[in-house]
């Protein structure tokens, strides 16, 4: 034993002397490299900013996963035919403009002397490549067939006109290729999602450069000098993914980052207060709102009597009960107290800039006395038993909304229960139909509300891509025949009134109840200003420094 | 010794496949991925193209008979939101969190079991109160808060060190370890520090009450009256021990500082494998999640195998595997 003793502490010994040779002749092959890593991570140049991401990116694919944040990091890099202006108005990108010869032909022209990062010219083959290779990207958990598959044929009349075919009338396709990043033939037609990761095949047309992409890290891009938008105002954008929102604070407040985004509301008054720092806020596109199982006539889900027994009929079917439940809400309480400030109370799917909303709808007028009557009214003098459900990691503030929500509730005699929990939990079961009263949220990329009405109000029928997340299973024919119209109807001013008509039913029917419209927030140091985006991207292109 | 070997291997492998099957089971149980990662606006012919992709269409025992087939071989599956291999992805970030919490214990060793010793040495004067007074506020005080408050005052207030990431690296055979830069050293020691601090109470407080009862000992008395020096008592009689109790913690604690590092890194933003399992946790990433579990698992094996060899050369009484002296 002591031999063996005596071996071990001899090769413990051994350890340092053999770490310090490993080093000396890995630092020594690394020394060059640790030099330029060191000014690849430590701006040294005014021209190098560090941005904070509230989450993480995933891939560098641009066709692997519609997600937010995603899409938003590779618009420095890959760019679309069509793209959207800070309040998701369209603008021309690599297609300079676009008209519908007839119901189901389109004409697009193509931008010029436009080059991709590794110098070859883009052309109309690249777009009809890129529509080939959108469905068919290997183990995408969200891919972006959605957006193509409207388009049945293309045909390509010259290296600059691109003519497509849908099999009905889509009036929304230049707002879906907004969603569609146009890559390069020759570099994509061998490329997997594992090249894109690695740099290999992410060549794109947009104003940055693919530099470095580590999961769950960063993403660091340069400027592409000979982008045809003109200069950019940085050389080199680190992007950084702080999940943790104290952590992301922090990082802005000791110069770590020079811009965060989702600045969480509880440190939006300090920010505000400190003279080194800039906020910039708008209204997004996402609307938070509760959906009513509509869809159980008798002994619906986590609904009784204040004694506990079931309840033969369901009263979230009847329209006063409803239109009380909207009215017991005090919007502007939860606008002020819960989100402070950083939210516009909604009557709609949209707030009122946006395309297809109608200026004929307010928000419900807080009236907890008119929700007791109509509650008597449709039988219910002494109210019910409810649970309500909501996630607790997903929207800003989600359980304290539903908790609050549940203390309106109880005043105007309904006796109610929150269960809140993680999304990962949370969004199974409520498509499950688990549940009665449900707080979701809600995000319009095309920044139009006819498909929003669609997914969240029409009558649920996956096969026509109708109401597919109508957790509520809301039903009303006139409803879904006035939508259904718009929706194919191609001249914007006709289809915008008819949207409004269709909106107006689904409000009034009160189809679900609208809460609050999200405000998105950036800080900034003083020396940048950021103009903010309805779509809540975060783009280094709208990053200038301030005047 | 080479029975002994088998035998714990043989253990090992069934731990293993016990653990993989309660991570499928339990991330089976908690939700469907294919409801976090798609987009909302997704239609029907979508949701199910996605569920074939993840392979979630086939029913519960057929997709973990198909995960036992294929990590037979090593292929632990790919991620389902990164869609890279799973264990290529963990192994990536494990020399990070390998990293974090190396100098974690190293501080807490280096700081605690001296402290510990003056604290056992002299218990009732003012430094000896005052080290035990520190290391209940050490243990008491949650991870996540002293982390803030550490990068309020180092990095908000002071602007002394970095409050987030990880610094410059340097390739040591093939690994990169960002101890061996200035630049990596001040993104790591805030993160190490936090992460030690409770590893550190710890180790002060065992380390005390050791050397109480070891200062009782008749041995001790016999080398004083020999005339040894007060130094070599305690640096070698006393400390060698004590040491049991210390190596086991050590090598329990440095297993869960590996594991659970993941309220620092979320806070520190370092790029390990703690965060990166909350992710998966959270978007029910289940390849992800088990290789994760599976890696830390083996650790765990490797690293009690470890502290049983290192008893039987502290300890010339133990004889591994004859009986269960050494503890396990």
């Amino acid at each position: 034993m002591i031999y063996a003793r005596r071996i071990f502490t001899a090769l413990l010994a051994t350890v340092p002397m053999a770490l310090t040779y490993a080093v000396t002749s890995g630092a020594a092959a690394q020394t060059s490299a640790q030099t330029s890593t060191q000014a690849a991570t430590k701006p040294a140049h005014a021209r190098d900013i560090s941005i904070g991401l509230q989450a993480a990116i995933t891939s560098m694919d641009p066709h692997y996963h519609n997600v937010g944040p995603n899409n938003s990091t590779l618009r420095h890099i890959f760019q679309p035919l069509v793209a959207p202006d800070e309040n998701q108005k369209l603008t021309p990108a690599l297609a300079t403009s676009w008209r519908a010869i007839d119901d189901t032909t389109w004409e697009f022209k193509l931008r010029k002397n436009v080059r991709w990062h590794d110098g070859s010219a883009f052309t109309a083959d690249d777009v009809a490549f890129t529509l080939k290779r959108v469905p068919n990207v290997p183990n995408s958990p969200s891919s972006f067939a959605t957006f193509t598959k409207p388009i049945i044929d293309v045909k390509i009349v010259d290296p600059h006109t691109i003519i497509f075919k849908t099999a009905f009338p889509h009036p929304l396709l230049p707002s879906d290729l907004t969603a569609v990043a146009i890559i390069s033939k020759a570099v994509g037609e061998k490329a997997t999602t594992d090249d894109y990761n690695s740099g290999k095949a992410a060549i794109g047309t947009g104003p940055y450069k693919f530099v470095e992409y580590v999961a769950n890290q960063r993403v660091v891009v340069k400027a592409n000098y000979g982008y045809w938008g003109g200069e950019e105002p940085w050389d080199k954008v680190t992007f950084k993914m702080l999940t943790s929102p104290a952590a992301r604070v922090a990082a802005l407040l000791s110069g770590d980052v020079e811009m965060i985004e989702t600045v969480p509301t509880a440190d939006i008054s300090q920010l505000e207060k400190n003279t080194k720092f800039a906020l910039s806020n708008k209204v997004s596109n996402r609307v938070i709102y509760a959906h009513l199982n509509q869809h159980q006539d008798k002994a619906p889900v986590f609904l009784t009597d204040k004694a506990g027994k079931a309840l033969e009929k369901n009263p979230l079917k009847d329209l006063r009960v409803r239109k009380a439940l909207s009215m017991a809400i005090n919007r502007d309480a939860i606008v002020s107290r819960v989100m402070e400030g950083r939210a516009v109370a909604a009557s709609q799917l949209l707030a009122d800039n946006f395309f297809g909303t109608s200026r004929k709808l307010k928000p419900a007028k807080f009236d907890p006395e008119g929700a007791k009557k109509l509650l008597a009214e449709a039988g219910y003098p002494n109210g019910f038993a409810m649970t309500i459900h909501g996630p607790n990691n997903r929207y800003i503030n989600d359980a304290a909304i539903a908790q609050t929500i549940a203390q309106f509730y109880s005043r105007i005699g309904i006796e109610v229960k929150v269960d809140t929990m993680p999304s990962s939990v949370y969004f199974t079961r409520a498509s499950k139909l688990e549940f009665s009263y449900m707080v979701l949220g809600w995000g319009t990329e095309s920044g139009e509300q006819g498909s929003a009405l669609r997914s969240l109000l029409a009558t649920y029928d996956t096969t026509k891509g109708m109401g597919v997340t109508n957790r509520g299973r809301y039903s009303n024919p006139a409803f879904d025949k006035a939508l259904g119209e718009a929706l194919v109807t191609m001249d914007d001013k006709k289809r915008e009134s008819m949207i409004q008509r269709a909106a107006e039913m689904a409000m009034e029917d009160v189809g679900l109840i609208p809460l609050h419209y999200e405000v998105s927030t950036w800080a900034t140091t003083k020396a940048l200003k950021y103009i903010p985006r309805t779509d809540q991207y975060t783009l280094a292109m709208n990053l200038k420094p301030a005047k | 010794m080479l029975s002994y070997t088998l035998r714990r291997l043989f253990q090992s492998g069934f731990v293993l496949l016990m653990m993989s099957f309660l991570v499928f089971v339990g991330v089976y149980a908690i939700g469907n991925p294919v409801e976090l990662l798609i987009n909302p606006q997704a239609d029907d012919a979508e949701r199910v193209r996605a569920t074939i992709a993840m392979g979630l269409d086939k029913p519960f025992y057929a997709q973990y008979l198909a995960f036992l087939g294929t990590a037979s071989t090593g292929d632990f599956g790919r991620s389902f939101v990164f869609n890279v291999p799973a264990l290529s992805l963990i192994l990536q970030k494990l020399p990070a969190t390998i990293e974090l919490a190396l100098f974690a214990m190293m501080i807490a060793v280096v700081v605690g079991i001296p402290l510990g010793l003056i604290a056992g040495l002299k218990p009732d004067s003012f430094v000896g109160r005052a080290i035990m007074a520190l290391s209940i506020i050490g243990f008491s005080l949650p991870t996540f808060w002293v982390g803030l408050v550490l990068i309020m005052f180092f990095s908000v207030h002071l602007g002394w060190l970095p409050s987030n990431g990880r610094g410059d690296t340097v390739d040591v055979l093939g690994i990169p370890v960002s101890f061996l830069t200035w630049d990596g050293l001040t993104h790591l020691f805030m993160p190490a520090f936090n992460l030690a601090l409770f590893k550190l109470s710890l180790l002060i407080r065992l380390t005390r009450s050791g050397t109480r009862e070891a200062l009782l000992q008749d041995y001790v008395k016999f080398a004083r009256a020999k005339g040894l020096s007060n130094t070599r008592v305690i640096g070698v009689h006393v400390l060698k021990n004590i040491m049991i109790p210390i190596v086991t913690v050590i090598g329990l604690e440095f297993g869960s500082v590996i594991a659970f590092a993941i309220v620092t890194e979320t806070i520190f933003a370092w790029p390990g494998t703690g965060k990166l399992l909350i992710d998966s946790i959270n978007q029910l990433d289940r390849p992800v999640i088990v290789a994760y579990l599976l890696v830390i698992v083996s650790l765990f094996i490797f690293i009690n195998f470890l502290v049983d060899v290192v008893y039987s050369v502290l300890d010339p009484r133990v004889r591994l595997g004859a009986q269960s002296g050494g503890g396990h």
